[in-house]
């Protein structure tokens, strides 16, 4: 066993500096390609080749797109398409792109657009990779979790393409840094993932007069659209009014299947590119709507650009420094950043926490825990004992936890002579659920109702961190 | 009237996860055409089953709803007064925020 333990350490130390050296190896390749790049670009374009691939013009004259035998090569199954040729790659080449947003949108929407040679990419984003974005996000690796999606995504797509600059804006974006940034490219992906985050990017186009490619998925389902682009419609022309937080879900509540929000970021790549090469019709004044369950696509006609529209209507100035000082968060009522929310609506006799609860089922006192997540999270873990009532059903179904009661009492009077209080203990998954649920069952004839601070998540980082979370 | 109506964006949470609905909406005595309002005020009663709150607000649908009909965004057709006819298909979808 010992020298198992002794083999393990010595594994774990080599890949250390295994990791090390190979970290040091590839900034020092992304240096001399840089620098390699730089020397490229002062040459004329086809003289510089040196390879055995060249267009064929060697000692002729340099050809008036602009691109590099290199690039003829790289690109040639685009250059091969005549409605986008060598007209659209050059326009492509010469264009600059902003996504915002390097999860499940942004990562395929990166990689293709990396691929398809758009000169220059910008990335924003505040996060780090995590193991539960693994499934959607395809353009992070294992190697990156907890390192910033920004520098993962970014060596991504170097990778794919060492010709393009690639710019990193580690930093989530914000309206003192959005006019500043969005400003740097020609047009903007929105592949955020909430409601103010989609007014604040939609604004700041229209303030800068940038394109706008906005995707969204959730689920199965997922749509997409064009807006602010040639005299079509912004996000407020077309909902004016913020739809309820509660109205807002989130994918880390509600999940996603990993494809859905890959098909929407592809597409999004697909009308960046499209504007960006001034080819074919982008979805402009018109909305894609994908039902991946039922395999369906329907693009549905949407109104025009509002003449009403508080940013971008007839008489309405919407300025740089109205932006600047708008409040997105409490315009929609919910935060920029998908952090879950932490309500606060018991009094502290009502509430347990997690350590508490254990010490009082390690002393053997008598409970009934009742679990009011949905039946297909218990499904996936659940503490023992605890019975599964989801909040939704909870108020038809409280005659059930009156016999639970009864019963534990029951069986607790026959093993001792006195009669035992049974406690009534309440659980979800982060403790805002079972805290409505307290509520709840105190008004309707539970006083001693308790909820278990933190829920299951509180559980595996106070008692037992062997818990899976999701 | 047959009507084919499609919820989507989750607010088919709250029929009972049914999508799509395929239904048949008596004219109101004397009157001789269905207007969208006479619509959601069918469905508010007859489809919506928790938290109507969640699909309407007043007489017309709560913010981040878009509704078409037949494909087509009712701001462009006239919104509550858009006049319906005989299998007509009429989306409501919820506007998604994810990513």
């Amino acid at each position: 066993m010992e020298s198992n333990g002794d083999d393990a350490a010595r594994i774990v130390a080599e890949l250390e500096t295994l990791k090390s050296a190979k970290s040091d190896i590839d900034s020092r390749i992304r240096a001399l390609e840089a620098q390699l790049r730089d020397l490229k670009l002062q040459k004329p374009p086809v003289s510089a080749n040196g390879s055995c691939h060249s267009g064929g013009s060697a000692g002729g004259s340099a050809p008036a797109h602009g691109l590099s035998s290199d690039m003829i090569y790289r690109y040639s199954r685009h250059l091969l398409l005549s409605s986008f040729g060598v007209q659209g790659q050059s326009k492509l080449v010469k264009s600059s792109i902003l996504v915002v947003g390097a999860g499940g949108l942004g990562a395929p929407a990166l990689m293709y657009l990396a691929a398809s040679g758009v000169g220059r990419l910008g990335i924003v984003d505040h996060d780090v990779v995590e193991l539960n974005n693994m499934h959607r996000q395809v353009i992070h690796t294992e190697a990156f979790i907890g390192q910033p999606k920004v520098k993962s995504a970014a060596a991504a797509c170097r990778s794919i393409n060492s010709s393009i600059q690639v710019v990193e804006h580690q930093e989530a974006l914000r309206t003192s840094n959005a006019i500043e940034i969005m400003s740097q490219y020609d047009i903007v992906v929105d592949a955020t993932d909430n409601a103010p985050s989609r007014y604040m990017i939609s604004d700041c186009c229209v303030v800068l007069g940038k394109p706008l490619v906005s995707g969204a998925a959730l689920g199965l389902e997922g749509q997409l659209t064009v807006y602010n682009y040639n005299g079509g419609p912004c996000y407020r022309c077309l909902f004016p009014t913020p739809p309820p937080a509660t109205a807002c879900q989130r994918c880390s509540d509600n999940g996603v299947l990993g494809v859905v929000p890959g098909i929407v970021g592809c597409l999004q790549a697909l009308e960046a590119i499209k504007i960006a090469s001034a080819i074919g019709e982008p979805l402009s004044g018109r909305m894609l709507l994908l039902d991946a369950l039922s395999a369906r696509v329907r693009i549905v006609k949407i109104r025009g650009r509002s003449i009403h529209c508080e940013v971008c209507g007839e008489n309405t100035t919407f300025t740089k420094e109205q932006f600047k000082n708008f409040d997105y968060e409490n315009f929609t009522q919910s935060p920029l950043s998908a952090a879950p929310l932490k309500l606060n609506l018991l009094s502290e006799e009502s509430r347990i926490s997690s350590s508490e609860f254990k010490e009082k089922v390690t002393k053997g006192e008598p409970y009934v825990l009742i679990d009011v997540r949905p039946g297909h999270h218990f499904k996936i873990v659940s503490l023992p004992n605890a019975m599964n009532i989801p909040l939704s059903t909870l108020e038809g179904r409280l005659p059930e936890i009156s016999s639970a009661l009864k019963e534990e009492e029951h069986r607790r009077s026959s093993e001792s002579s006195e009669s035992p209080i049974v406690g009534l203990y309440v659980m979800c998954r982060r403790g805002n659920d079972s805290q409505r649920a307290v509520q709840l069952l105190q008004s309707m004839g539970f006083p001693s109702a308790k909820d278990i601070v933190g829920g299951l998540e509180g559980w595996a980082r106070e008692v037992d961190p062997d818990l899976p979370t999701y | 009237m047959h009507i084919t109506l499609e919820f989507g964006g989750g607010l088919e949470l709250l029929c009972d996860s049914v999508k799509i609905h395929n239904v048949d909406v008596e004219l109101k005595k004397g009157l001789e055409k269905l207007t969208m309002k006479d619509l959601l005020a069918w469905v508010r009663t007859n489809l919506i089953k928790e938290r109507p709150e969640m699909f309407m607000k007043g007489d017309t649908v709560r913010p981040g709803v878009l509704v078409l009909v037949n494909d087509c965004d009712w701001e462009l057709s006239g919104q509550l007064e858009t006049t319906l006819q005989e299998k007509d298909v009429v989306v409501f979808i919820s506007t998604l925020h994810g990513g």
